[in-house]
């Protein structure tokens, strides 16, 4: 889960971390207000979950009111890489002669976390990583022991950070991994950090992503994750507990685990259709889930066909039928084609049961991806 | 032959009592598993599906000799559910909970390679030596014996390709589901190098997904240290960047590590015959045998 760059500032400022001085703000009279308080020069930031937002024109220095004004008005509304900027940053303007990256991640194949710092801070980190890997030094944490604050300096001067901001850098990192592990986030990421002709060291943006499955013992960032939504269908999988991604095909698919509904969406693909969604409904497949399954897919407006794939496990196929059937007579009428496949125990008799009136069975998953695929383009043409 | 488990197995179910735990304890019975013991914090002296519980895993290992684990406790107890099978000593540990927070995972990372234990998972469906033992909860009636293995990361993803395999009439040595999550204990590698050494394994699948690098360092492994052929699948060909596809470990990253090409471009380059299909996987399979 994506926290917003005020809201992951707001918790840095808390744990005493240097951030310029901002505000939020939803409409243009907001953001003129915000600046009259902050001064110039002022950054207008869009607030949404995309990167890169510089280069996608959300992000503007005002020098005066007027291109504050004019700025506020571009960005709030704006489309950013599919993405309604609803809020805007406005935040102090930092007088900055040098740039750094600093991060800690979860390195997966270590298994520990990781520190990394840069002095190519302000640019893309990743094309760092790719183009330049001995440009980021890093340092792994012990996760039983947690970060020893020479960790910290070792990284930081392995990096090539100036010597007379090394130990205020060093001391940012260490308050970012315990804000990591307080968190329990998956991410954090300052890029950059500025430092000021004063040699004040400054956090200019924030990226931090926190575990979803830790939010139950995080409910002050659980409740920042509401905030976060930016779909009603993904906030609506929320409420309804589904692991879904939108995409922007036509073929909507429900499935059960991960595995099989990421290769559901791929044989769409490979038969020449678009999915529209990720969709795994978990194990069980009652009827109640069925129906709010079925009920997402439908509400997408991009979706022409659906294809609703089904193994059975230790969940019996017959059940899954009637849970499908049972869903099916909420329903006047279906409102787009559906294919359904269910294989594994008892998977025959539940073929048998299954209202074929409303919807179409196919028996193996290629056949059901394939029709699937074939019902969209006849809706299309 | 089989890897990991066999019907010598002895197991405790921690988190017995709760729905899951039962009711897959009791499919486990049913299958043939030596399920010897329960554990679980408050309920010792209980009696769930025939099975004795204890308090701790320690007294169930004490009373019942159990050398195996199965962990179907909630996420948020689960690490400590994990530390607590770590710490006595079993030669396996599987987990099935989905769920755990990572942190916690780095953890029992940590701890696991301090031990002599092997953990699978978690957020895995388990591991199945056809005919002999299932610790998990995959459905036992899909399998059958015979000499194939097959390790996967996936649980419904497992199954399909196994009902394929099955439903041809080629059967399975041992099948094992390594888990979604980004931090997990049995690897690729780990599994392909016990079925290289399992003399009745005539070929493998391997069923990987997007996200981290281990399909890469296993396709390394196959190319430089297997004579036994292997047959690969990926999904998330078509996952978008920065998406997380239901398991915690599917994430392509922003820069383009851990795409489905990167893991198929290696395996290929191994040797390996991925399938753009389920079917073609277990036409690879048919191919080697």
């Amino acid at each position: 889960m994506k926290l917003h760059e005020y809201q992951a500032k707001t918790i840095f400022a808390d744990a005493g971390i240097p951030v310029p001085d901002s505000r939020l703000a939803t409409t243009v009279d907001e953001a003129l207000d915000a600046v009259d308080e902050i001064g110039y020069p002022a950054a207008i930031k869009a607030q949404v979950h995309v990167g890169g937002r510089g280069k996608a024109g959300g992000i503007k220095i005002a020098t005066d009111r007027d291109e504050a004004e004019a700025y506020a008005e571009e960005i709030l509304g704006m489309d950013l890489k599919g993405y309604t900027v609803d809020s805007v940053l406005v935040e102090a303007g930092v007088d900055f002669v040098d740039e750094l990256y600093v991060g800690v991640t979860m390195d997966r194949g270590e298994g520990k976390p990781v520190l990394m710092v840069s002095t190519e801070g302000g640019v893309n980190i990743e094309e760092v990583a790719e183009e330049n890997p001995d440009a980021i030094a890093r340092e792994h944490v012990d996760p039983a022991f947690g970060l020893h604050p020479y960790q910290a300096r070792k990284v930081v001067y392995e990096a090539g950070v100036d010597a007379d901001v090394a130990l205020d850098v060093a001391s940012i990192l260490s308050t970012l991994y315990d804000l990591y592990e307080g968190n329990d986030a998956s991410e954090i990421e300052v890029n950059p950090v500025m430092i000021t002709g004063d040699r004040e060291v400054v956090a200019a943006d924030a990226v931090m992503n926190i575990d979803e499955d830790a939010l139950f013992r995080q409910p002050e960032l659980a409740e920042m994750a509401e905030a976060s939504y930016e779909d009603d269908l993904e906030r609506k999988a929320g409420e309804y507990g589904f692991d879904y991604v939108r995409l922007s095909g036509n073929v909507g698919i429900i499935g059960n685990g991960a595995g099989l509904v990421m290769t559901t969406l791929d044989l769409v693909d490979y038969y020449g259709g678009k999915p529209a969604n990720f969709l795994d409904i978990g194990g069980g497949a009652k009827a109640e889930r069925v129906t709010k399954a079925l009920d997402m897919v439908f509400s997408d407006p991009n979706v022409d066909s659906v294809v609703f794939n089904i193994f059975g496990g230790i969940t019996r196929g017959d059940e899954v039928a009637k849970g499908i059937n049972e869903a099916l007579a909420e329903f006047d009428e279906i409102p787009k084609p559906v294919v359904v496949r269910l294989a594994g125990t008892n998977a025959e008799e539940g073929m048998e049961i299954l209202n074929t009136d409303l919807i179409e069975v196919e028996e193996t998953l290629e056949e059901a991806v394939q029709r699937a695929v074939k019902n969209a383009e006849e809706v299309t043409q | 032959m089989s890897i990991f488990v066999d019907d010598d197995t002895r197991v405790v179910v921690q988190g017995i009592t709760g729905g899951e735990g039962k009711f897959h304890a009791g499919q486990m019975i049913e299958y043939g598993t030596n399920v010897v013991a329960g554990a679980v914090p408050g309920k010792g002296g209980q009696e769930v599906t025939g099975v004795p519980v204890y308090d701790t895993v320690d007294e169930a290992v004490e009373a019942e000799d159990a050398d195996a684990s199965v962990v179907f406790v909630p996420p948020a107890f689960a690490g400590d559910a994990i530390f607590e099978a770590l710490d006595t000593d079993l030669d396996l540990a599987v987990a099935i909970t989905e769920g755990i927070p990572t942190q916690d995972m780095a953890k029992v990372n940590k701890r696991l390679g301090e031990t002599d234990t092997r953990l699978l998972g978690p957020n895995c469906p388990g591991i199945i030596t056809p005919g002999e033992a299932k610790l998990g909860i995959l459905p036992g009636n899909i399998f059958a014996e015979g000499n194939v293995g097959l390790v996967s990361r996936s649980g419904t993803l497992t199954y399909q390709v196994v009902d394929n395999l099955t439903e041809r009439g080629i059967g399975q040595t041992t099948a094992i589901g390594i888990g979604g999550d980004p931090i997990i204990g049995t690897s690729f590698i780990d599994a392909l190098e016990a079925f290289e050494a399992d003399t009745e394994t005539d070929a493998v699948v391997m069923c990987g997904e997007i996200g981290g690098e281990d399909e890469e360092q296993a396709a390394r492994f196959i190319g430089e240290h297997m004579d036994t052929p292997v047959a690969g699948f990926i999904a998330g060909r078509t996952a978008p960047p920065g998406k997380r596809m239901g398991h915690a470990g599917a994430i392509v990253s922003g820069s383009g590590t851990g795409t489905a090409q990167s893991k198929i471009d290696a395996l290929n380059n191994a040797g390996v015959p991925v399938g753009d299909t389920p079917e073609e996987v277990a036409d690879h399979v048919e191919d080697f045998l």
